[in-house]
């Protein structure tokens, strides 16, 4: 995921920055430029799946349209729910592992002080780098012959990372979480700026912990921007595939195989384009249920965070 | 800009796979198909990159556009794994070049059956003076119900079983000549922390040379030759089970270094693990040789890099002398091609790719050639290593064709995917031969 959404934290004078509501109709052009690209490598893309999979095609030779054979091939295979399952699995622990840390991070970083905001530029670091470089990187380090462990002596660091079914999804979260933690850190470090100050010195006065002043206050204003941060990493896990294809290649056998790793395997590899486009419907298809699912849970969106302040 | 074809190919994948479709919207061909130059024409070639085969194929077209001024071919390299991609959204487009490179077999049939390569039997015919300077256990994999669809170029590559001579001293032990031996090596090997064999398993094709060998040497090439005919059930010969077994055992007795699942051929780690002496053995293909005469430093210079072909299973019904590998490189003319582009390549198929400057490179690279009387061009450091592989090659009673290779697409890919499964014990060997006759003649 590359758009880094604004938090969703509402200020009660939100009548210069979030201006698209009363601005009304003379600046809709200004959208028009992404919606054009968007319909372009977006929608009509999205079409052309949609009737590739209702198709047999080789990816070489004619298109033959046959109704519902290519979407029986893909539900028929045991390979669907398996990668289904492995796409579920890799979702909830990176979003286990990745929202807390995220949070308590976030908040560390909020405080404006010296060396807070030198940790905050390390920690930055992983974001800057791409997947198929991390990737790369870390299977160097996790080889089992010529990594880390072995190059070191450190017999506990000579695991094999990513040929034991267990340890590679471990292994995968770990990745994954090392490198996205910095941006939803960058998120949350941001709303916890824009709760106001006078809730924490209310709190003071009344003699409310540190603790309590977390989770009575800190926490609950950041119910939008958690929504909104788990919306991207589980929607965003549903396209992680550089990563895990340079890393493990779906393997050790179809331990990570993933619903993006079965549509390419299927489509590029075994030329079944037709399955694949029938897997690439139901990645789009659970796409958009779980976004949906995570604009219910962030309720009305004109309930205010702030009444009585 | 976004014309009809390249949105076909957009549309092919999505998500991850648009990217990789959008990145390939820009034919090479753009650079030559246009015959601007009057008289002379220009024709495309696609191939791979990288030593020691590039610098090889660009000599060849070299050589050929100086011969003949007034046609130019222009070449294009890609990697190989790129280039498999490549090539099939390129020709699914009719964005293809004029000559594609290819392995022959179950991908040339796909090619074939969708009408994208040129028929060359009667062309053959005619210039029976091309044919008969290439092996004619070359064409088998060029072949397609009866029509030759390829010529078979570069080199022959048979699999061998590469071992380091200096572990071997070290342990004190001695090469394996059957099955029963490399079992017994095994805790040999791995009492002194060697692994007995290094594999790079996330590669699957790797894994796939194991029961190539077990399969023949057990059972003879018989039983795969049915399962390539589609013959129903083709798998379930107990040879089969007893072969995956014998796999399983292996696996099970850490006959495979430490995270083998996730070592990758690509980037040589399994080579590596031989020639530091990490792992004492390795089955791969004879470009092996290349690698690691290039990367393992004076490994092979001091001799200590021994080979062999597979050794016999005891018992077993296939003739020892039979090989598993790639019996040639092969290269189409395009159908699709302006019949002014189809004779440039012509040309070139006659006159450079069976000349005497074409078979000398490929033998400096360490390879065998396809071209016949290639023997007394053995000299040198690697005339040992040539001589044994042109041995094994000329001497097989059979040369069959690497299995993913041999099948189409859809198969080898249900194969490789359960051959990695097998390998990790995550299915039982009747679980696999259910599988694999789930996919005959797919």
């Amino acid at each position: 995921m590359t758009t880094i959404a604004p938090p969703v934290v509402r200020t009660k004078g939100s009548s210069s920055s979030s201006g698209g509501r009363s601005g009304s109709g003379s600046v809709t052009w200004m959208a028009l430029p992404a919606f054009v690209w968007f319909v372009l490598f977006g929608i009509i893309p999205l079409f052309g799946v949609l009737f590739l999979s209702f198709t047999t095609w080789n990816g070489i030779g004619d298109i033959e349209v046959t109704g519902l054979t290519s979407w029986k091939a893909a539900l028929q295979d045991p390979g669907l729910p398996h990668a289904l399952w492995v796409t579920f699995v890799i979702m909830a622990l990176s979003w286990l592992v990745q929202t807390p840390m995220s949070i308590l991070l976030g908040t560390f970083l909020a405080t404006s002080k010296r060396y807070r905001e030198l940790l905050a530029v390390l920690y930055f670091i992983p974001l800057l780098l791409s997947s198929a470089a991390i990737a790369i990187t870390f299977k160097a380090l996790l080889d089992p012959n010529f990594g880390l462990g072995a190059g070191l002596g450190i017999d506990a660091l000579n695991q094999d990372w990513l040929g034991n079914s267990t340890l590679a999804i471990a292994t995968l979260i770990f990745i994954v979480s090392w490198q996205f933690i910095p941006f939803h850190t960058l998120i949350y470090q941001g709303a916890v700026r824009q709760i106001p100050t006078s809730m924490y010195e209310a709190s003071q006065i009344d003699g409310a912990s540190r603790m309590r002043q977390f989770f009575s206050i800190t926490l609950p204003q950041l119910k939008y921007t958690i929504i909104t941060s788990s919306t991207l990493m589980v929607v965003g896990s549903l396209l992680f595939f550089d990563l895990i294809y340079l890393l493990t290649g779906g393997g050790p056998g179809d331990s990570t195989r993933t619903l993006a790793l079965e549509m390419y395997q299927k489509g590029f590899q075994a030329n079944l384009m037709g399955p694949a486009s029938a897997i690439a419907v139901i990645l789009v298809l659970v796409g958009l249920v779980l976004s949906l699912l995570f604009r219910r849970l962030g309720g009305r969106a004109d309930e205010s965070q702030l009444e009585g302040v | 800009m976004i014309n009809r074809r390249n949105f076909l190919g957009l549309a092919a994948g999505t998500a991850g796979a648009a990217a990789l479709a959008a990145c390939g919207s820009s034919g090479p061909e753009d650079k030559s198909g246009g015959s601007s130059g009057g008289g002379g024409g220009a024709a495309s070639y696609w191939s791979l990159s990288g030593e020691p085969g590039e610098p090889i194929r660009t000599a060849a077209i070299d050589r050929f556009n100086k011969a003949n001024p007034d046609t130019k071919i222009t070449p294009t390299f890609f990697q190989n794994d790129a280039y498999k991609q490549k090539i099939k959204t390129a020709l699914g487009a009719d964005q293809g070049p004029t000559m594609i490179w290819g392995w022959g077999g179950g991908g040339l049939k796909e090619y074939v059956t969708s009408n994208q390569v040129e028929d060359l039997t009667d062309w053959l015919g005619q210039n029976a003076a091309v044919k008969d300077k290439i092996l004619p256990s070359s064409f088998g994999a060029a072949t397609v119900n009866g029509k030759i669809y390829a010529l078979p170029i570069e080199t022959v590559q048979p699999i061998v079983l590469f071992y380091n001579k200096k572990v071997f001293e070290k342990v004190g032990v001695q090469p394996p000549k059957s099955w029963g031996e490399i079992m017994a090596l095994v805790p040999k090997f791995n009492e002194k922390k060697i692994a007995p064999f290094s594999l790079g398993g996330q590669s699957r094709w790797t894994n796939m040379m194991w029961l190539e060998f077990l399969l023949d040497r057990t059972a003879g090439s018989e039983v795969f030759d049915r399962v390539f005919a589609g013959e129903k059930d083709a798998w379930s010969d107990p040879a089969v089970l007893d072969m995956l077994t014998k796999i399983q055992d292996l696996v099970k007795a850490n006959g495979f270094q430490k995270g083998f699942s996730s070592t990758t051929a690509d980037s040589n780690a399994d080579q590596a693990l031989l020639y530091t002496g990490k792992a004492a053995m390795m089955l791969h293909g004879s470009w092996s040789y290349g690698i690691q005469k290039a990367d393992g430093g004076n490994f092979v210079k001091d001799g200590g890099l021994g080979w062999m072909n597979f050794p016999p299973v005891e018992g077993g019904k296939g003739d020892p002398s039979n090989t598993v590998g790639n019996p040639g490189q092969y290269l189409s003319i395009s159908s699709k091609a302006s019949t002014e582009a189809k004779d440039i390549a012509k040309k070139f198929f006659s006159t450079t790719l069976v000349d005497d400057e074409e078979k000398a490179g490929w033998v400096k690279s360490g390879g065998v050639p396809v071209l016949k009387n290639s023997d007394s061009l053995f000299t040198g450091d690697d005339a040992a290593f040539l001589k044994d592989m042109s041995a094994i090659a000329g001497g097989a009673k059979v040369f069959a064709q690497s299995w993913d290779q041999a099948l189409s697409p859809t198969a080898a890919e249900t194969l490789l995917d359960n051959i990695a499964k097998l390998f990790q014990l995550q299915v039982t060997p009747q679980q696999w031969v259910d599988a694999m006759n789930g996919v005959i003649g797919k």
